[in-house]
């Protein structure tokens, strides 16, 4: 009776694995970031017909290439660490904060008001003027972060306000805030504004960004510390896993979600104090620098944990670098820096798969009825 | 061969991970007939319709349809082939109306709605559904919603039906609807798999019985040669006790008197309407009602997890002899006050346990807060964790493995067990059986009669009836978020209870 | 007053386009933030072609071509944007929001990159694109108000249209709503939940892509700005407000454009209040998320699924 008919059956098929053990997770990861190395120099030399190898070299050369690239690499790695703890909190609680390049820049506005009404006013203090001044920039710098932060935290808490777009809205607001001010009071009219390290904060020996890469680390510590070891951060964690769960045990949201972002936003304000008090001295539009995007990349990879956030962020500020460098050393337009970095993103993004799902082949089955 | 069969299924294997969820299953059913596919929760049963239905591919064996061999790749392949499946979880889109829901996914014809909706009201009235096509999901009741199901696949031209618990949401008089139609169905020739763990219901309806434990194949019977005995003993591999021992309750006293309580949800509809009743210490009190009819809006009422818009929770303290007020107060006000109110609420994974975190750190929801010290104390949770798994015997790797993992009994096991960890003195618990083997579920009763014996006021919501006469000392019949009835668990009658149950407002 | 609606109006069929396509992805069920680094894409694809049509044909470019031939480019290159963030959504299965933020690096990236080998300049082009009807002139402010616009701003107000009757009158349609409000639904009824989502993005993507080119040839008239991802958070913020409705945001669109201009058209102000005047647009998309928060309703919800990654085999 049986119709002879032959059984087509899909080739394979995607299953769910169980958690896998490090070191095996690590190799996964490692192999994408091997093949991004191997598509990105792929690309540098269609378009700049240059040997791979001399990529590799240019790419490794732009991060380590000498002590101030190595400098260079330190600050940049802490600063993208310092926004990424801002916000890893929120992340952590599943609120969608993608306004950390508005809190920063908004604090780093609050600093450099500071340095630039108050900084030439205390100068009768001589040399305890930094007693007086710093504390005065970092407490302005993190009242506006947290106002960033809070405003659409209390809109989330209230009303259910969808969060992704409020802190957005609040970049541009912040960027405009910054524009203005640049407008209004650089006299020159050329709305750059010169650096005031007169103003800044104090160099330890002769290394111009230790302090600020000193105060990353040990912040760094006490984010981790704090998500994973207090009363708060406990709470911060059953917030993200269910909200349901935490008003059953009687946490109240509400104050949760506002008082996370105001952490969130206080980290912003340290962030920005450092950016502009310990670093750049003044203040732009693009003074974070995209940053607060790239910290929600960082901090996802790293699964919110800021331990691992040092790795990821050293690997991405790695990749910048040296596309940076690569776009130097060849010629080629400085834009492509961004190219790669993408191209980068995605391989480590995309070996997430790899990490949770398995591929498995069906067996060709041929028993005869 | 037989060429009345009109789908086979031989050597059925399905892993997940390291989970064997079907081992070697060989089923068969005919046209004109319905077969009971009898298991425990966790048997394998929901995994094996999957396969059949599209949704899961097998790692081995074969499907046979009209004895053919067949590759169910996706649900569509399933529906080419007129298998038909209604799942337990309604696979309906809520902002759709019935007619949408229906039609889509049909290929083939020309879009035309009004056209599609005459062919369905033919179908309706062929096999007796009532229905209004026009209703948006989110509007219907639950045997509404499964009677779209149904009407769905029947009108994709199904001769093959799998129905996964088709009766666990219904009422005793929604469910006798149900078997007409169903029979209906059978004597037109369609072949019926229906995927249960109610004995009776077995016996009642189907002509042939499979079994499946551990997903493993037992064998198949037919159904008027056996027994409710004969097929548990198929269905968990040893003899075991039906009877819930229920003990007669002594020294009872009014722990929590609740007048007049008025709730209204977020659409401003009346959820509870003038509830009043007493729970009394030492006792079990059920609570039966059609599901959504104020059980969840009730208990959490009482956890002070709804804002009340009338009535009074009245706390009678054992200790001081004191009276409060729970009205209007928070979870953590209730606790300050020393009243000692334990929840298992019905939602385990999403309300009463976090799946995410391991047992431990589940154990700190109920904790984590004492103690003056910022940080956590992690020693005292994971003592206890491991106090719940050897006394409960939960399966788990160890504490920190995330809940989430587990199996559903093990993951009732750790949330009952903290809520009794607490010592209460009332506890509520909301379907605590539900998707538990019998053995899980017998461990549940002993643990609930266990602390009624200890003094505990024990409120039990069950769907059940069964089981609620057979555990409970007086059960409360919730109808539309008011109180039709208080029955003496030990004297009343399923039928009562069913027509308490479906109660409407009397002349209003 | 005139002048001013007409800007307001181009610039609204970029946000218009932008927005249509997001919600096309939406209604999916994929939130795609690489919108932004899409439409990016599309302006600087469409730009180059046109550049090397113009430069081929020399004096004689066919005015058709020269319009369609960008269109056609800007599409496909934003939708291969949309095949790259399908591919690591929908096969990868990786989170939306990540890939959406790399997804929109990547292609200001790309843009740029294109746009480094053109040159900033393509007035040339931007004259065929705001070729309209020849009467229009005649028929005073009607005609420049409604018909004195090039083809892509009917074309946004076309697909805005198409858009609204396919998802409420078409089998496609109502398949594609139950993927992104139910997928295991839409799977269990014999869709294919990847193929809409794979198509439904790709498609989505080509129109974002579209408002990127509208941006620069209708809008600006052919002076290329770094500042088009700016244009596409707005345009993200825009399928909120218009609570998934592309003929609601024609009108919205037309709004956003006017708030976004209106800084160069109230005089009086200084060079430094109008740094201020540029807050406009995001304060009021605030204040309208507040409201529509606010005013929360069931029947004006997001896609039941937004945002999350569909696995058929998840238990």
């Amino acid at each position: 009776m049986a119709r002879e008919k032959k059984v087509h059956n899909p080739l394979f098929h995607v299953v769910k694995r169980e958690p896998l053990p490090f070191l095996p997770a690590l190799g996964i990861r490692a192999a994408a970031v091997v093949a991004a190395l191997i598509v990105s120099a792929l690309v540098i030399t269609v378009l700049s017909q240059q040997n791979p190898l001399e990529v590799y070299k240019s790419m490794f050369e732009g991060s380590f290439g000498s002590s101030v690239r190595i400098w260079n690499l330190a600050l940049n790695l802490a600063m993208l660490l310092c926004v990424s703890l801002v916000v890893t909190p929120a992340f952590k609680m599943k609120f969608w904060n993608i306004g950390a390049e508005g809190q920063v820049l908004i604090s780093g506005l609050a600093t450099v008001a500071c340095m630039f009404f108050l900084g030439d006013q205390f100068a009768f203090l001589g040399d305890k003027k930094p007693y007086v001044l710093i504390p005065i920039m970092l407490g302005a710098s993190i009242l506006a972060g947290i106002l960033w932060a809070v405003l659409p935290a209390i809109a989330k808490a209230l009303w259910n306000t969808n969060e992704t777009l409020f802190t957005l809205m609040m970049n541009y607001i912040a960027i405009q805030l910054v524009a203005y001010f640049l407008k209004k009071y650089v006299k020159s009219g050329s709305g750059v504004l010169e650096p005031m390290p007169q103003h800044g904060l104090p160099v330890i020996g002769d290394m111009d960004y230790l302090l600020s890469i000193l105060i990353v680390l040990a912040l760094t510590v006490i984010v981790y510390v704090y998500l994973k070891h207090s009363k708060q951060g406990y709470e911060i964690s059953v917030v993200g896993e269910s909200v349901n769960t935490a008003k059953y045990i009687g946490i109240n949201v509400k104050k949760v979600i506002i008082r996370t972002l105001a952490i969130s936003g206080a980290i912003a304000g340290v962030a920005g104090f450092l950016l502009v008090g310990g670093i750049n001295h003044t203040i732009s539009t693009t003074t974070v620098g995209g940053r607060g995007f790239t910290a929600i990349m960082v901090s996802w990879l790293a699964k919110f944990n800021p331990l691992t956030m040092i790795i990821t962020s050293f690997l991405i500020v790695f990749m910048e670098r040296g596309a940076e460098q690569i776009s130097s050393d060849f010629n080629v337009d400085p834009s492509i820096s961004d190219i790669l970095t993408g191209i980068i993103l995605f391989f480590i993004i995309g070996c997430e798969f790899f990490l949770q799902y398995k591929i498995v082949f069906n067996k060709n089955r041929k028993e005869e009825v | 061969m037989n060429n009345n069969i009109a789908l086979e299924c031989r050597g059925i294997t399905k892993t997940f991970g390291h989970v064997v969820a079907n081992k070697n299953v060989n089923l068969s059913v005919k046209r004109g007939e319905i077969l009971s596919i009898l298991g425990e929760n966790g048997s394998g049963k929901t995994t094996l319709m999957n396969m059949i239905s599209g949704i899961y591919f097998p790692d081995q064996g074969s499907i046979f349809v009209n004895g053919t061999e067949v590759s169910i790749r996706s649900p569509k392949d399933a529906f080419n082939l007129k298998i038909g499946m209604i799942h337990q979880h309604f696979k309906l889109v809520d902002v759709f109306d019935a007619t949408e829901n229906i039609v889509l996914g049909l290929s083939g014809k020309k879009f035309n709605i009004k056209k599609a909706k005459k062919e369905i009201q033919e179908t309706c009235d062929k096999y007796g559904f009532e229905i209004d096509l026009s209703k948006k999901i989110y509007d219907m009741s639950v045997s509404e919603k499964q009677t779209v199901e149904i009407v769905k696949v029947l009108y994709r031209g199904a001769d093959i039906l799998i129905l996964d618990e088709p009766t666990a949401v219904l009422t005793p008089q929604e469910i006798q609807k149900l078997f007409a139609v169903l029979r209906r169905m059978r004597d037109d020739g369609k072949a019926i798999i229906i995927i249960t763990h109610k004995l009776h219901e077995v016996l009642e309806l189907s002509d042939r019985v499979s079994v499946l434990r551990k997903g493993e194949y037992i064998g198949t019977v037919n159904t008027a040669e056996s027994t409710e005995q004969s097929l548990t003993e198929m269905m968990v591999g040893e003899k075991i006790s039906l009877d819930i021992d229920r003990p007669e309750p002594h020294d009872t006293k009014d722990r929590l008197v609740v007048k007049g309580l008025d709730c209204f949800n977020a659409d401003g509809v009346k959820v509870l309407d003038d509830i009043s009743f007493v729970a009394k210490s030492g006792e079990i009190l059920g609570i039966a009602g059609i599901a959504g009819s104020g059980q969840r809006e009730l208990l959490e009422a009482i956890a002070g997890l709804q804002k009340l818009s009338g009535g009074e929770i009245v706390y009678n303290d054992p200790k001081t002899e004191k009276a409060e007020n729970l009205r209007n107060k928070t979870p953590i006000e209730i606790k300050n006050l020393g009243v000692r109110l334990s929840f298992v609420p019905e939602d385990r994974l999403g309300m009463g346990l976090v799946g995410n975190m391991g047992i431990a750190d589940n154990m700190m929801l109920r904790s984590y807060k004492r103690g003056k010290s910022m940080f956590l104390e992690r020693k005292e949770p994971k003592k206890l964790a491991n106090k719940i798994i050897d006394d409960l015997k939960v399966v788990t790797p160890d504490a920190n493995t995330p809940v989430r993992r587990l199996s559903g009994g093990n993951v009732q096991k750790v949330l009952v067990g903290r809520e009794i960890a607490a010592s209460p003195t009332v506890l509520m618990a909301a379907y605590p059986v539900r998707g538990l083997d019998i053995n899980s579920s017998y461990t549940i009763y002993n643990l609930l009669t266990e602390q009624k014996e200890k003094g505990v006021a024990v409120i039990f919501v069950g769907e059940d009836l069964d089981v609620l006469l057979d555990l409970c000392d007086r059960i409360l019949v919730l109808s539309d978020g008011r109180v039709t009835g208080i029955v003496d668990g030990r004297t009343a009658k399923k039928e009562e209870i069913g027509l308490l149950m479906t109660k409407s407002k009397e002349g209003k | 007053m005139l002048s001013f609606l007409v800007s307001a109006i181009r610039l609204g069929m970029t946000f218009l386009l932008g927005s249509t396509g997001e919600t096309i992805t939406e209604k999916a069920g994929h939130l795609n933030l690489g919108t932004p680094g899409v439409m990016c894409v599309g302006a600087a694809c469409g730009c180059f072609v046109e550049d090397l049509y113009l430069s081929q044909t020399g004096l004689y470019a066919d005015p058709v071509i020269a319009v369609l031939l960008p269109v056609a480019a800007a599409f496909i290159g934003s939708a291969v944007m949309g095949l790259l963030f399908s591919f690591m959504t929908v096969t990868l299965k990786v989170n939306q929001n990540v890939t959406g933020l790399a997804l929109t690096t990547f292609g200001v990236g790309v843009s740029d990159y294109i746009i480094s080998q053109t040159g900033l300049a393509f007035q040339r082009g931007s004259k065929f694109f705001n070729a309209s009807f020849s009467f229009a002139e005649d028929l005073g402010w009607f005609g420049e108000l409604f018909l004195s616009h090039g083809f892509l701003i009917y074309l946004a107000i076309f697909i805005a249209l198409l858009t609204t009757f396919v998802f409420n009158k078409t089998k496609i349609g109502l398949h594609l709503r139950a993927v992104g409000e139910n997928p295991a639904t839409a799977d269990a009824a014999g869709i294919n939940v990847s193929a809409y989502r794979y198509a439904a993005t790709c498609i989505g993507c080509g129109i974002s892509g579209l408002g990127g080119l509208c941006f620069i040839m209708n809008y600006l008239n052919g002076n290329w700005e770094y500042c088009i991802d700016a244009i596409g958070w707005l345009a993200i913020a825009l399928v909120i407000f218009t609570v998934w409705k592309p003929s609601i945001a024609i009108l919205g669109s037309i709004v956003f454009g006017g708030l976004y201009i209106a800084n160069t058209y109230i005089t009086g102000f200084t060079i430094q209040d109008n740094e201020l005047f540029k807050m406009l647009p995001y304060i009021v998309t605030i204040i309208v998320l507040l409201f529509t928060s606010i005013r929360d309703s069931k029947k004006n919800q997001p896609p039941q699924s937004l945002g999350i990654t569909y696995f058929r085999e998840e238990r």
